[in-house]
Parts: structure tokens; sequence; C-alpha cells
């Protein structure tokens, strides 16, 4: 049976672009599970695709120690989301790394809710998002850490970069903590390109344009420096970045 | 070279420079000294066409061409070069990207072929060699987590690798242990001591001048030259101070 079709009332649907999602919810709205097993690990790029409307659904959980890396680049042309549900067992560790970067009249959101179930878990989520003209890049990252699961390391770490008044970057860290011994942390920024940046590389004979690429490179790629196949996203993402300078 | 003939600027509708006139001829070093905001980082921004610097009088000419007309990275690629007081830190770009994209976006401008990714390895490692700058500090973000004088030193590494005809150095000396000052005071002297270049030296202090021995000194006060000479007034200046120099 499909789930039912989402409305903004619902938090985690709050900036979706409904309209654009309509058409194709049907073959999006069951989730894709992946189980990672006491002691694995899991490590995925997920890359844009050729469609106008991306949508992700994703399902984790993770075993006892086990370890998951998720890579994501977030490029829609019109509507693309990343949602992601993690459940973290005892000792697992979950790191996102990931980037929205939109343009025009895009939306662009990563939606994550990473439960940490067991004591001693870890998790890093780092999202980078890069917007021109009128385009809308969000991140809504919940965390939940369940009644003993004590020792909890959860990290947030979410800067948008702002290329165009237009555009607009939503950010929303939730924490719903039921144990008392845990760390949560998340930090947020919006942006623009620095001026003196600028002037700097210029300076040293970059016509206006390179230098923007350059900086915004500079935003966004070290998300991929830890990636073990990371060429095909670090190629994606530069192409991307050139398209919004 | 070049030629500063009667520049006024103002920084936010606040005029700074009030009529400097200065000629640096090809081949010479010339300094520039004077007490804290006298203008003389205005004037290097102004050189380099540092954006919100307005010039509202006068003109600078650069091998006979308007440097004014031309944007920040044209005047690179004409072979303008501005050692920065306070080098700026570009988070997430290796030195070795940032350098290989700036020479070879001037190569290109100037209609010269791109240089390989091999050939600029080796004229980056040879060029922080020479300034006893440990090459692997290249591979490090733009100026991050480097100390002052690391900073003023990658400073000189870059022109280095840039190869300008003209050089502005604003207060490149300052952060420097003694060490260092000698280092970088070679470098320059290596660098841009030649028949075709030239040099703009601005400087707090005389003990850089004595590594890289200007052809001329000139003392800005209140965004005008008061007085130029050779290096007998940067000594002179040591000794008394700049309130007695303009007397």
């Amino acid at each position: 049976m499909t789930a039912p079709f989402p409305t903004h009332k619902q938090e985690e649907w709050r900036y979706a672009d409904l309209e654009a999602l309509q058409p194709v919810w049907e073959q999006f709205a069951e989730p894709i599970v992946l189980t990672v097993g006491a002691g694995e690990k899991l490590e995925e790029v997920w890359l844009p695709v050729a469609e106008d409307v991306q949508l992700r659904r994703v399902r984790l959980s993770l075993g006892d120690g086990a370890r998951a890396r998720i890579f994501a680049l977030n490029n829609a042309p019109v509507y693309g989301r990343i949602e992601l549900e993690v459940s973290l067992a005892e000792g697992a560790e979950f790191e996102m790394f990931a980037a929205n970067i939109g343009s025009g009249l895009s939306t662009n959101e990563i939606v994550t809710n990473v439960k940490h179930l067991g004591p001693g878990g870890r998790s890093r989520q780092t999202i980078r998002s890069v917007l021109n003209g009128k385009a809308v890049g969000s991140y809504l990252g919940k965390v939940e850490v369940a009644r003993g699961a004590q020792q909890t390391d959860a990290e947030q770490s979410v800067k948008a970069m702002l290329l165009d008044r237009g555009a607009t970057a939503n950010c929303k860290p939730e924490l719903e903590i039921f144990a008392d011994d845990v760390k949560c942390a998340h930090g947020a920024t919006v942006g623009e390109l620095d001026a003196m940046q600028l002037f700097y590389a210029e300076s040293r004979g970059l016509d206006p344009m390179s230098a923007r690429a350059l900086l915004l490179e500079g935003f966004v790629m070290d998300l991929w420096d830890s990636a073990k196949d990371g060429d095909a996203i670090r190629t994606a993402a530069r192409d991307a970045l050139r398209k919004v300078v | 070279m070049l030629k500063i003939t009667n520049l006024h600027a103002t920084v936010a509708d606040k005029p700074i420079l009030n009529g400097v006139s200065l000629h640096v001829p090809a081949g010479e070093v010339h300094a520039i000294m004077g007490p804290n905001g006298s203008g003389k980082s205005t004037l290097a921004y102004v050189l380099a066409g540092r954006p919100s610097y307005t010039v509202s009088e006068g003109g600078v000419s650069f091998d006979g061409r308007d440097l004014l007309a031309m944007d920040p990275h044209e005047r690179a690629a004409a072979g303008m070069f501005l050692g920065f007081q306070y080098p700026v830190e570009i988070p997430g770009i290796s030195y070795l990207q940032f350098l290989r994209e700036s020479l070879n976006s001037q190569r290109r401008a100037r209609g010269e072929a791109e240089l390989s990714g091999g050939d600029f390895i080796k004229l980056a490692r040879e060029q922080a060699k020479l300034l006893e700058m440990d090459a692997e500090m290249l591979k490090r973000p733009v100026n991050v987590g480097f100390s002052g004088g690391e900073k003023k030193r990658a400073e000189m590494v870059q022109m280095g690798i840039l190869n300008p005809r003209f050089a502005v150095l604003d207060e490149t000396d300052s952060g420097l242990d003694i060490d260092a000052l000698r280092i970088v005071g070679e470098g320059i002297n290596r660098i841009m001591r030649a028949p075709d270049k030239g040099v703009l030296l601005i400087t707090h202090y005389e003990r850089l001048l004595e590594h890289v021995s200007p052809d001329k000194v000139h003392v800005l006060q209140a965004g005008r030259i008061t007085r130029s000479g050779d290096i007998e007034l940067a000594r002179e200046l040591e000794n008394t101070g700049y309130a007695e120099a303009a007397a």
C-alpha cells in the first residue's frame, strides 16, 4: 500500500515542493531499507540523477559496533530530497557528509532522523548548502537519544552560502534526549562569499568567476575528503558548483 | 615603469591619499616609510585594485598602460603583485591548487601556455626551498593555521612562483624574526632585482632595507610624499622618528 501523500503541516515536509513531488510520489513512497550487521561497515555515495524531481528515502539500521558513512550530493533542477532515518545500536557509528547545491527556483533538502537506541553510539552530520537565484536549500536534522543510550556523542555542523539575495537556506536541528550522560552539539551558519578572499584570489590573477568558483570549492569539497571512492561525487559537485557561480 | 601622478583616493568617503606622486623606473627598488594611518596600505590596495577603494583624482601608469582602468586580475596578468600585510586565509583550497590556478590564469591571459601539473609542482618546490619553507606546507589550505611569519614567507613563495614584473610589498617584514627577515630580504633581491622589474617596499622599519638596499626612500605622511632620499633617510628616521622628519 502506498504511504499517504505528505502535507506541509508535517514538520519534516514543511519546506518541500509538494507540487513537484505529487506526480512521482507512488514510485518513491516506500523507503529503501539498508541493514549493517554487528561490527560491519558500509560506505555509500549518493549522486544526483538526471531527473527534475529526485527523492531518496532510506532507512538505515546499524547493529552493535556497526559503522556507516554516507556521502550525498543533492542537486535536483526542480526538487531534490534526501531523507534518511538511521538507528544506531550499541557502539554504532554513523557519519553523513552531504551538500545541497541549488540554482534557479529549485528546492533541495536533506532530512535526517538519527536515533541513538543503544549506548556509546557516535553520529556526525556535516551539511553544506550553496544556493543562487531563488533556490531553497534545507536541512532538517533530528537526533533522538533513547533512554539508556548513555555516552551518545552526536554532532551536526550545517553551513550555507547564499550567492544571491533571493536564495533561502533553512536549517533546523532538533534534539530529543532521554538519557542524561550524552554529548549532542550542533552549529549552523549562513553566509556570503567573503569580499577579502575574493580580492585576494583576484589579485593573484583569477578572474572574478574563477575566484568565486574556487572559494565555493573550498567551502564544499572537503566534505568528500574521507571518501574511499569519492571521484564521482567530487566531479559531480565540481560541475554543480560551476553552474551556480 | 610605475608612475603615480597626483593620486587622491578615498575609503568609505574618507580622503586617505591626498596627491601622491611617485616614479619607480624599471630596475629600481623604492621604499615607502611613514607613520600609522599615513596611507601606506591604502596606496598598496589602490595599486592592486581593491574594491571600495575609490580614486577621486590623479592616475597611475604601469608600463605606459592605465593601471587604474584594469581589474585586479588583469593587473596581476600585466605583472603587478601585492604582498599583503595580512595574507588572507582560504579554507578548503590547498596552496598548490590556489597558485597553480592563479599562475595558469595569468598565463592564459598573456597568451602563454599553461604549466603542467608536474612542472608546476617542481616550480613550487623550488621556490619554497629557496625561501626555506617546508614544501609540505603548500599542501595545506591557503594560510590556514600558518603563523604570522609563515604567512609572510608564503607571500614571498607566491611571488617567486608568479614571478611578477612589479611588486608592492605591504609590510612584508612585520611579524618576522631576524632570520626570517634575512631570508625574505634575500628572496626579494633574488626574485625582483632585475633590469626590467621594480619594487615598492612599504615598511615601518629600516632593518629590511639593510638587506634589500633600496634605490630611493620616500616618506608618506597624511597621504602625501613629504620627503625623498636614499637609505640614509631611512637610517635618520630610525633615530629621529617621523615627527622630526616632517619638520
